[in-house]
């Protein structure tokens, strides 16, 4: 409940430092600056797999997912980008706000809503046919993006994924011929490099060695100095150290529902809720 | 530290890398020479009985080989030896599988070689009748035809099929169903169903044969063939490529073409290849749309044009000895051609990164 207080304090500090862009729009103004969940449920078929889940992600914080598997992290943050209506026989409710607008609403081009919001998966999927510079373009190639400057996109955004030095004499060769933790990286380049201002990630470092872990950790503290991270995570120290809030979902067998959602610090020394505080401490889960 | 590295990296002899999984030189001599003893031998059998040729030789060497290998693993182990006779069974079968293939390349080879000189390539028959030397005359003609009613008819078959495989694993419309079974059974029409269709509309249409009416009867022939592979191909991508793309705000047609597409570009070439071999040989819609000629015909819509099918059958049809030879002639020359086909393209569609 603190993160949503939180959220409402950015709120009114965006909202008045937005006034001036958005004053004919009364709706607008009054917009919670970043991405919002709103009471949102979702099904596979007529299996329901994720309860009322209200969450705010406020611009320029990282949030921690964190839960037992099948509790409907993955399900959650496939909602937050429409990626989840590619599953045949998936449905939801509720609404996901960006900015104050719905992107669910009829009128909004999915497309555009995921070029936006990007994301990470945890299996590392390059594209086989592209080689290392062409996949970290590909975004922008796929979007049809106006960009100038191709070399520099590719050198920094390989840089903040700690790909770099491991790469930079093989741009030409093809994404498959890496190591699974480099495919990885690669594919979190090339998330970056359409520059999105919403970033969802799903467990993006398990394949990785503590070493590149690490530079994915700072490249997602450098990313929230702009725009909203979420991270899924099942590493609680990894939670820890880059997540601004921590929302803990669980299940009890039935759809995935919020348990608490709070600032890390108090998620993992003083949560509210005692479920919680097992599972952070690993005594289920 | 480094030093210590680089000491130890100087002092360790590094040694030569070796594939202890794989048979030894000398193992493989034995197993050789045993097959080459087993040979001799079937041949001596089938030369003091009189056996029946090549059949007697083969059922010969098999039998001994077999006889042989008994002996030779008597004191191993018993799986190693079920091993061993695994084995000879798989090649056995293997090469019975080969036989038919090989019989009839070797008699197409050994009989086209007669009529095999520069002049077939280039020459036509326009002042050449079948009976003449085989030094005069020719089937240039009928290879460029052939070659350019395939070519035409992959053209336009190609980017059809391709959609239409897309279609079915990519856009899965409300079509799906239909298309699906109006591929499936178009797969079933006679080769002279298909002559017939374009006889009754395009001849008729143009008041002429023509290469352009060939080509479409084969376009047809093709479709079907080229639709299916394409895709059986496509439906081999993961889904992981089509979720990557989408999640970097792509549209479907740009991920169809800009991440699919190019993930099978040698999956697609097999179903050009197969497209083509289907066709090549295709005699009976040729009679009904592109008939034959006795000489060049550059011009697609120029009338009735030569190819190698057709080719082939007239001569057989006319009967004598040299006819016959320019026929397996055309017979070879269009084996040739697909072998020829096949390669390049292969080496233009390069192989998969999957
Ligand atoms: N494509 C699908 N079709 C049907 N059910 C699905 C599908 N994907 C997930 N589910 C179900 O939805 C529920 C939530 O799955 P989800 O993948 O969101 O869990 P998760 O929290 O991400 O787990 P993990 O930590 O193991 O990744 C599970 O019960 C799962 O069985
Ligand atoms: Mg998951």
């Amino acid at each position: 409940m603190e993160m949503l207080k939180q959220g409402e304090i950015k709120m009114t500090q965006d909202s008045q430092t937005n006034v001036m862009v958005m004053e004919d729009d009364e709706v607008q103004r009054s917009a919670f600056r970043g991405l919002e969940a709103k009471n949102l449920h979702a099904w596979f078929g007529t299996h329901h797999v994720l309860s009322d889940v209200s969450l705010r992600f406020p611009e320029r914080t990282v949030t921690g997912l964190i839960g037992p598997s099948g509790c409907g992290k993955s399900t959650f943050i496939r909602l937050l980008n429409r990626m989840h209506e590619f599953i045949p026989g998936a449905a939801m409710a509720g609404q996901v706000l960006q900015n104050g607008e719905d992107i669910y609403a009829p009128e909004v081009d999915a497309a555009a809503v995921r070029l936006k919001i990007g994301m990470v998966f945890q299996k590392p999927n390059p594209f086989p046919a592209m080689n290392i510079r062409e996949n970290v373009l590909s975004g922008i190639k796929l979007a049809h993006l106006k960009v100038t400057d191709h070399d520099s996109i590719v050198e920094n955004c390989l840089t903040r994924a700690g790909l770099w030095k491991e790469v930079k004499d093989r741009l030409n060769t093809t994404g498959g011929s890496l190591s699974g933790g480099q495919q990885q990286r690669l594919c979190i380049a090339r998330s970056l490099a359409v520059e999105p201002s919403v970033l969802l990630m799903d467990e993006p470092c398990s394949a990785l060695d503590p070493g590149s872990t690490l530079r994915i950790e700072e490249t997602i503290k450098e990313l929230a100095e702009k725009i909203a991270v979420v991270i899924v995570t099942h590493n609680m120290q990894q939670a820890a150290r880059v997540s601004d809030f921590c929302a803990f979902f669980l299940t009890d067998g039935g759809p995935g529902y919020l348990v608490e959602a709070a600032p890390t610090k108090i998620l993992f020394t003083n949560p509210s809720d005692s479920r919680t505080a097992d599972y952070v401490q690993g005594k289920f889960g | 530290m480094s030093a210590t590295v680089t000491d130890l990296q100087q002092t360790i002899a590094i040694p030569a890398p070796t594939t202890p999984w794989r048979r030894t030189r000398g193992e493989q001599l034995g197993t050789a020479i045993i097959f080459l003893i087993s040979a001799v031998a079937a041949a001596c059998i089938v030369l003091v009985t009189g056996l029946a040729g090549v059949d007697g030789f083969g059922l010969t060497l098999f039998v001994i080989f077999v006889v042989v290998t008994f002996v030779r693993t008597i004191r191993m182990n018993a799986k190693v030896r079920k091993d061993e006779f695994i084995k000879i069974a798989i090649f056995a079968a293997a090469v019975l599988a080969f036989l038919p293939w090989m019989s009839i390349f070797a008699s197409v080879v050994m009989k086209g070689a007669r009529g095999f000189k520069p002049n077939f390539f280039v020459g036509d028959m326009r002042t050449t009748i079948p009976d003449d030397e085989l030094n005069l005359g020719g089937a240039g003609h009928a290879i460029i035809g052939s070659m350019m009613m395939v070519i035409n008819a992959t053209i336009i078959t190609l980017p059809l099929g391709i959609l239409s495989g897309v279609y079915l694993t990519e856009v899965r419309g409300r079509l799906t169903f239909l298309v699906r079974f109006v591929v499936q059974s178009m797969s079933g029409v006679p080769s002279i169903v298909a002559g017939l269709f374009i006889y009754t509309t395009f001849v008729d249409f143009t008041n002429s044969f023509s290469g352009m009416a060939g080509s479409l009867a084969l376009a047809v022939l093709m479709l079907p063939t080229v639709a299916r592979t394409a895709e059986e191909v496509l439906k081999l991508v993961p889904d992981d490529l089509r979720s990557a793309s989408y999640a970097l705000g792509a549209r479907q047609w740009r991920t169809s073409l800009m991440v699919v597409l190019p993930t099978v570009r040698s999956g697609l070439t097999t179903a050009a290849i197969l497209g083509v071999a289907r066709v090549i040989g295709e005699t009976a819609p040729l009679l009904l749309t592109s008939l034959s000629s006795n000489s060049y015909v550059f011009n697609p819509l120029g009338g009735p044009i030569g190819s190698l099918p057709t080719y082939v059958f007239g001569l057989l049809q006319i009967g004598t000895e040299n006819a016959i030879n320019r026929a397996w002639t055309g017979a070879l020359v269009l084996m040739l051609l697909v072998l020829a086909l096949f390669t390049t393209t292969r080496f233009i569609g390069g192989k998969d990164r999957r």
